[in-house]
């Protein structure tokens, strides 16, 4: 199936109070070299036909993204990328 | 003639209710809208109350904005009909792109739910002309999506058009400039985060002082009528 991988991330200068917490989080795993923690999303389309990319960029500006907080990069998915893979 | 104020459902709106009771208590007569239902059925102001208007998926009222009913608010709030958008109607009215601005989680991560204490600072808007300048009032905050977030550039546009409605006294979630409600330019459309429908009888709230931003529309209504 022809995917087409939204990422949404936070703009830089907006607080990320979740990615602070997990960040506050890793210390009790024992981990302390970690400087920042920024949470986004991942959003997979799958086209019928085609991939369109101009149609997914209308969809994340106007849907996915909320251009007053967070940026997106939208991006083929590669051949072989296992997104369905099971872990 | 009793003012029509229009209170839309979505799938998830809590306060549609309350609100709808705020606005009885305040003279007006209540009209339920449907989401779906992109009929206004000529009402005179609405307003988009709390809840989690399509489970918050995505973000809060991101969906919400795209609902029938929100098309036909949208060209009507430019056209200048009031409308009042309370906790998850103020994030859908900064989806829809009638207010600046976003609201994102609160900076501790916690819900807040207190009864909180604002202070009114524009008081030409159709939903604060009821109230003194400066005048502090009490009303239930319950949010967990509810830090006012801008760039610079805007908070100081709403800043310096006297567009910042409301200020927290003691910031509850984090918000910028501890801005609680603003309004667009021509003052018909307000958000607030706070929740005017819980505060507008003794029995069910902290004051009355709720009752205010539903009776400043009527006021607004009968001004611009005649």
């Amino acid at each position: 199936m022809p995917r087409v991988v939204v990422d949404v991330m936070l703009k830089p200068e907006i607080l990320d109070p979740q990615g602070q917490a997990v960040a506050n989080a890793l210390p009790r795993l024992g981990v302390e070299d970690v400087a920042s923690v920024r949470i986004g999303r991942r959003i997979e389309i799958d086209f019928i036909g085609e991939p369109d990319l101009n149609q997914t960029r209308e969809i994340a500006d106007k849907l996915l993204a909320n251009p007053v907080i967070e940026d997106f990069t939208i991006r083929l998915a590669e051949d072989g990328e296992t997104v369905d893979a099971q872990p | 003639m009793t003012a029509r104020v229009g209170v839309v459902t979505f799938p998830g709106s809590l306060d549609d209710g309350d609100a709808a009771r705020a606005v009885r208590l305040a003279g007006a007569e209540p009209v339920r809208l449907w989401h779906a239902d992109p009929q206004l059925h000529g009402v005179d102001a609405v307003v988009l109350p709390g809840g989690f208007s399509y489970g918050d998926y995505l973000r809060c009222g991101a969906i919400a904005r795209f609902a029938a009913v929100m098309e036909t608010i949208v060209d009507a709030a430019r056209a200048g009909l009031p409308v009042l958008g309370i906790c998850n109607g103020f994030q859908i009215l900064c989806e829809a792109h009638l207010l600046p601005g976003a609201l994102t989680r609160n900076q501790h991560l916690h819900f807040r739910n207190r009864d909180q204490v604002l202070r009114i600072e524009s008081v030409g808007t159709a939903w604060t002309n009821a109230f003194q300048p400066g005048q502090e009032v009490l009303i239930p905050v319950k949010n967990g999506e509810g830090c006012y977030v801008a760039d610079a550039a805007t908070l100081d546009q709403l800043e310096a058009e006297g567009r910042v409605v409301a200020r927290y006294v003691g910031n509850p979630n984090g918000s910028q400039r501890d801005i609680a409600a603003i309004t667009n330019a021509a003052g018909n459309v307000v958000g607030i985060m706070p929740h005017p429908e819980h505060a507008v009888e003794e029995l069910t709230g902290p004051s009355l002082d709720g009752l205010g931003f539903f009776t400043s529309a009527l006021k607004h209504l009968v001004g611009t009528a005649a």
